[in-house]
């Protein structure tokens, strides 16, 4: 028996509450109170409890995620934070990449770090590649380097040492006088956040953690406390960027891991639907108000990085952001939602996003001020959307309004009628998103085709059926609650902890001693972490490597057995690379020898099993009948069809009907276009299936 | 379906043959094992209508490819007829005059096939690993001597791999596994374009895309043509001097614009070099266009539309259009000064076109130690390729970027990562104050990079650093950058240009150029100096010697006695 666990997910607009009881789920929406964020989760957690009749001791873990990481980072509201770097190289952070991310812009701009120079100070000192002291730390000058800080009131402190990932006593001295001289300083050193290889990147992922450390210590200080007042006193648990759960207490030392963890919670839920239809390889698109995220399963796993990019300053570019080399689940994000504006270019092209009409003033449709067309007027306008049935009814579309902004905007532009400009901008949209998709894919040699689409978000449930015919998938699936996937995606996500270390070694030369004992480090790191006594599976290991044939530039990530190595594994490891480089290209080089840069162990702990999963639905075949028709545009025939309509909460599991129809629902609408037959799988989600020949 | 609704459809395919030919790019990226491919973006993808003419070529890529891979399909069609190509063909070669300008350069070429008709043609090239002869040392005294040169020729035909011609050309190349597997890249990278556009001929019902081909230039040429016509018209020269191996190399750039087309000679530039810096006349041409582009239509996808209105010529044999045999092996660091050369037109034809000159060419470090070069029998053995740049030039509308390669796209190497594959230690690398050239828009700043060895060895520095003599002037009232400097820290100057070797102990000491400024310092906004000023960019002494900016002693801008200093100095025109 399992008890109830909490869920809560703060986004821009809305902060989703989502409580599990081990009968079902009750869910509320609330207004995110951006001053003072943890009030709308309280708000939340307080209707969720008394709507379900939970006492608050009910609860055995909350769970909770936020965007507030991000936000900090791109309307640059962190702390006044300095960076200590080792003498030489305080412009680390400036030269970033030392390239420009658009070729014919003369007037491109990087980000101004998030430590601007005069706050970038220097140490002496310098540890060499291999980790020996190449010039001692010069402790005096660190100490007057804490009158400094104190004068220049900084607030939080970066430090990153060249090679500290390999020697890190530096960095801890550097910490320990710093902490002496000046008590309360928050301190982020690089050697903890970011323990590797390539100075860049470490230094803008540990001055992006000192930027938002005082914040987020305060505010997780703050719901805390709320929650304890309210008789929660289960622990609360903190969803990060790599998709998995981890202490408030870990959350506060490395803040920056919970950046973008809401897409995460989108990708797990994903996931989630993967497994239960058998989809083992599969596209998540989470397509919301302002972007459309992408993630491709493998094998039911999400691809992992350890890299992601934040604020990108120039139209969504990548490389104008700031780099962060954290966990991540590897997804592509694109500036296509629901609110996404369009527009004509000098050259009479249509052009969506990334600009956003966001909820405010939203869509022309909304009649709430907005001016410009977004895709939710030219959904509308396409018959895909029914203005009187748009959110539970809540509110009214107006499509008067929204074929006057495409008729001012677009139609004008391109002499064309309203219906046609609308039916154009939908497809440069989903054109976007499938073109993304597909060099996404081909960045990693990966397959498209044969895969199932799985959609979630307001927008995706709309947009999914013409995709998949530009991406030549035959099965989609729309699962059960889609338009509001993130907060039930944290329930699915499992406790875990990635540990990293770098150590470059050719392996020729491997060095059994130095990688069992850089494991055991790492495993006892990893295990204070999870080890949270909260009732999630037992602790299971997995060991990567980033490796690279010696010379070529591009790491590939494989994963290692886990056991102590021994004579002969120098060969077993090469051997394993070989393998994962057959798989991505196609072909090894045999006679070049492979070298390993950076080592990762991560101990996870699955969740505790849902109640959708442990009971299916009674299923009840049978042909649906719908409830009415509507006339909606079909772009894979270039013409309006007869939809037949139907209400989501209405049909039964084992019900099957034909495209081209509208399934309605409170948080979205599915639109199967004509070549696709439907049905609702025994676990109430929606699948659908191209006709052979269609 | 409606008319409108048709063009639509257009522009959804051509947004579609954007997309393929940058999965093509990528593609080549992943699998090429050609470091300058991956870390430098030196390569590019396109496809081409059934004419040759190019319709979409990926933003992934060198400007140096620009043009030139289009105009090397030509050649190609007119050595292999199109009805003589087979589907499953494709050809290659790496001719520096009809392909990309060295020999380092792999270009192939792969006919598409729907439906068993030739409907369109795919290009690839990247800079291989290696191709034999003396690599890429401008040393060669001809062409013969840089490396195995492969005349167009058949690559694969019907599915078969030329493997006579593998054969050869691993015999020639000290990487020959790499070497193979960089032309396994490009053929595979033109079969990924090739297969997406059959599945969006596929899609759309398509039998060939001559129309779509029609679209895509027609309604780029329209664009091409308005932007040319809000140019002004006319004739203009300019000149820019560069130090060069033992003279210096001048630059004559005469810009021609009418109303429809834009014309560039470099008839009075310098002739040909006795090194291996000449360039055949395509890869003149290819950052030349680039350069105009950058000014004319820089938002423009890429095409044969753009390209046939940009016309570049110069004299045969001069240094920008040497002939076979000429060696031609480092022809980048010329190519690379031509966007700034045509830019000083620009300048002349319309002031706040164009922006200053910049660092130009990259100061990329080429490090060794072997016993052969030093004479030193310890220590460990390595070759190290870092790039490093100096800044850009002001724009007339913002600040030049600080230690930003233009106009190559190469990334840098993560410090870390050089020293931990050779025993090299960077003890600096950080901005190097007054280098960009002052002005109303600041240039960008040059870097100061010192490095030695973590061993009691020597090593080696192949110097081929350039604006040592010549730094990057400044236009419209702006100062020049500050010219580079090459020394070991011990202090001895050394030359910009050869083999040096840094004895054990010492350190190679560079100080890069800056960018030049644009517009009267005087006229710099007192805050972005004060601004500059704290972020050290540049001096105290600076701010009010050359902006004549007045601060008091907290750092703050006096603006009555900015006022006065300004009025009473010397009032430089714009």
């Amino acid at each position: 028996m399992i008890g109830c666990r909490l869920a809560a997910d703060i986004g821009g607009t809305f902060t989703d509450i989502v409580l599990e009881m081990p009968h079902g789920f009750v869910s509320e929406k609330v207004l995110t109170t951006p001053q003072a964020p943890e009030q709308g989760v309280l708000t939340g957690v307080r209707q969720a409890l008394a709507r379900a009749r939970v006492t608050p001791e009910a609860i055995e873990v909350a769970i909770h995620g936020a965007t507030l990481a991000t936000n900090a980072i791109i309307e640059r509201r962190g702390a006044r934070t300095a960076l200590i770097a080792t003498q030489g190289f305080r412009d680390t952070l400036e030269f970033a990449f030392g390239h420009r991310f658009d070729q014919y812009d003369l007037l491109m701009q990087r980000p101004e770090p998030l430590a601007p120079r005069p706050l970038r100070f220097e140490a002496p000192e310098r540890i060499g590649a291999d980790g020996s002291v190449l010039l001692s730390l010069d402790e005096a000058a660190v100490r007057a380097l804490a009158k400094q800080l104190r004068d220049s009131k900084i607030e939080s402190a970066a430090i990153c040492y060249m090679h500290a990932y390999r020697n890190p006593a530096h960095e801890a001295r550097t910490r320990d006088i710093l902490t002496e001289e000046l008590p309360g300083l928050y301190i982020s050193v690089s050697h903890e956040i970011c323990p590797e290889i390539r100075e860049y990147e470490r230094a803008s992922t540990t001055v992006a953690n000192a930027y938002v450390q005082p914040l987020i210590a305060s505010y997780l200080g703050r719901l805390s406390e709320g929650l304890l007042a309210m008789g929660i006193k289960a622990p609360l648990l903190m969803i990060m960027s790599s998709g998995s759960l981890t202490s408030v207490e870990t959350a506060r030392k490395y803040p920056i891991r919970l950046v973008e963890s809401g897409p995460a919670g989108g990708a797990i839920l994903g996931q989630h639907v993967a497994r239960q239809v058998g989809a083992n390889r599969a596209i998540a698109l989470d397509m919301g108000g302002t972007t459309a995220k992408i993630v491709l399963l493998n094998e039911y796993q999400p691809r992992h990085a350890r890299m992601m990019e934040v604020a990108r300053v120039h139209r969504f570019r990548a490389g104008s952001g700031l780099p962060l080399r954290i966990p991540v689940i590897d997804l592509i994000e694109i500036g296509a939602g629901g609110g996404s504006l369009a527009s004509v270019d000098s050259l009479g092209r249509i052009v969506v996003g990334p600009r956003s009409a966001g909820a405010s003033p939203g869509p022309a449709c909304y009649s709430l001020g907005g001016k410009e067309p977004a895709i939710t007027d030219a959904d509308l306008l396409l018959g895909k959307l029914d203005p009187e049935n748009f959110a539970a009814g809540t509110m009214r579309l107006n499509e008067a309004r929204a074929r006057e902004a495409i008729d001012m905007h677009v139609a004008a532009a391109i002499r064309t009628d309203a219906p046609t400009a609308a039916a154009g901008i939908v497809e440069i949209v989903d054109e976007n998103m499938a073109n993304a998709t597909r060099v996404h894919a081909s960045d990693h040699g990966d397959e498209i085709e044969s895969r199932t689409l799985i959609a979630t978000g307001g927008a995706a449930p709309l947009h999914a059926g013409r995709i998949a015919r530009k991406l030549g998938i035959d099965r989609l699936v729309i699962p059960v609650g889609a338009g509001v996937g993130s907060a039930h995606g944290f329930l699915r996500a499992p406790v875990a902890y990635e540990a990293v270390a770098s150590h470059v070694m050719s392996l020729k030369s491997f060095n059994l001693q130095a990688i069992n004992a850089l494991f055991a480090r790492l495993r006892a790191e990893a295990h204070d972490i999870v080890n949270l006594g909260v009732g999630y599976g037992d602790i299971v290991e997995r060991r990567f490597a980033d490796m690279r044939y010696r010379g070529q530039g591009h790491d590939l990530q494989v994963e290692l057995p886990v056991r102590d190595y021994g004579p002969g594994d120098g060969e077993s490891l090469a051997r394993l690379f070989d393998e994962a480089y057959l798989r991505v290209y196609n072909r090894t080089i045999p006679g070049l020898s492979v070298e390993a840069l950076t080592w990762t162990l991560e101990l996870s702990r699955a969740p505790p099993q849902s109640p959708g999963e442990q009971t299916s639905l009674r299923v009840v075949h049978g042909v649906a009948k719908p409830s009415g028709q509507r006339s909606v545009f079909d772009a894979d025939l270039g013409a309006r069809v007869d939809a037949g309509v139907y209400h989501r909460n209405a049909l039964q599991p084992g019900a099957v009907f034909t495209g081209p129809a509208l399934i309605i629902e409170d948080q979205t609408t599915t639109f199967a276009p004509s070549a696709f037959d439907c049905a609702v799988s025994e676990h109430g989600h929606l699948i659908l299936t191209r006709r052979s020949g269609a | 379906m409606n008319e409108g609704f048709e063009r639509i459809r257009k522009q959804v395919m051509w947004d579609r043959l954007l997309s393929l030919v940058e999965e093509q790019a990528r593609t080549l990226m992943r699998v090429a094992f050609s470091t300058v491919v991956r870390e430098a973006g030196d390569l590019s993808a396109g496809v081409f209508n059934a004419r040759g003419e190019m319709l979409a070529q990926a933003v992934t890529g060198t400007p140096g490819h620009v043009n030139s891979m289009a105009r090397s399909v030509k050649h190609f069609i007119a050595a292999f007829p199109l009805q003589t190509m087979r589907e499953g063909d494709a050809y290659v070669t790496n001719d520096p005059w009809k392909g990309t300008g060295h020999l380092f350069d792999f270009t192939v070429v792969s006919p598409a096939f729907c439906k068993g008709k030739l409907v369109a043609i795919f290009a690839a090239t990247a800079h291989v690993a290696d191709i034999g002869g003396n690599g890429p040392s401008p040393d060669s005294r001809d062409v013969y001597a840089e490396g195995l040169f492969i005349p167009l020729m058949p690559l694969v035909v019907a599915g078969q791999m030329n493997a006579q011609l593998i054969q050869i050309a691993r015999a020639n190349s000290r990487e020959p596994d790499k070497l193979e597997g960089d032309i396994h890249a490009l053929v595979a990278s033109n079969e990924t374009g090739a297969a997406q556009l059959r599945r969006m001929m596929n899609e759309y019902g398509l039998s060939d895309i001559e129309e779509l081909s029609a679209h895509i230039l027609d309604s780029t040429d329209r664009s091409m043509r308005e932007a040319i016509a809000a140019l002004p018209k006319g004739r203009w020269t300019s000149a820019m001097r560069i130090d060069g191996f033992d003279e210096p190399i001048d630059f004559v750039a005469t810009l021609t614009i009418d109303d429809e087309n834009i014309y560039v000679d470099f008839a009075g530039s310098s002739p040909m070099s006795r090194h291996g810096v000449n360039c055949p006349m395509c890869y003149a041409d290819a950052y030349t266009t680039f350069g105009v582009k950058c000014i004319v239509a820089p938002d423009l996808a890429h095409n044969h539309a753009v390209l046939s209105r940009i016309h570049i010529s110069a004299p045969e044999g001069c240094i920008l259009n040497a002939p076979s045999p000429a060696p031609v092996t480092a022809r980048a660091i010329i190519g690379q000064m031509l966007p700034d050369t045509v830019f000083g037109c620009f300048d002349k034809a319309r002031a706040g076109l164009a922006p200053a000159e910049g660092t130009a060419a990259s100061w990329t470090l080429r490090l060794a130690a072997d016993p052969g070069l030093t004479g030193h029998r310890g220590g460990t053995r390595f070759t190290a390729q870092s790039f490093q740049s100096g800044g850009m030039g002001a724009h007339p509308l913002g600040d030049g970027l600080a230690a930003t390669p233009f106009p190559s796209g190469v990334r840098a190497i993560a410090v870390e990562i050089t020293e931990a594959l050779t025993p090299l230690v960077f003890w600096k690398k950080e901005l190097r104050q007054d280098s960009g050239g002052a002005g109303r828009m600041r240039g960008g700043m040059g870097q100061s990079i010192e490095v030695g060895s973590r061993e009691d060895a020597p090593f080696a520095v192949f110097a081929r650093f350039e604006r040592v003599e010549n730094p990057a002037r400044g236009r419209a009232g702006g100062g020049d950058g500050a010219a580079g400097v090459v020394r070991l820290k011990s202090g001895a100057v050394l030359a910009s240009k050869g083999l040096h070797i840094v004895p054990a102990g010492d350190r190679l000491s560079l100080e890069m150029p800056g960018g030049g400024g644009y517009g009267n310092p005087e006229t710099r906004d007192p805050v972005a100096v004060q601004q500059d000023v704290r972020n050290g960019y540049i001096s105290a002494d600076a701010a009010h010697n050359v902006y004549k900016v007045a601060m008091n002693q907290r750092g703050e801008v006096d603006m009555a006695a900015t006022k006065t200093m300004r009025e009473l100095g010397e009032t430089r025109p714009e």
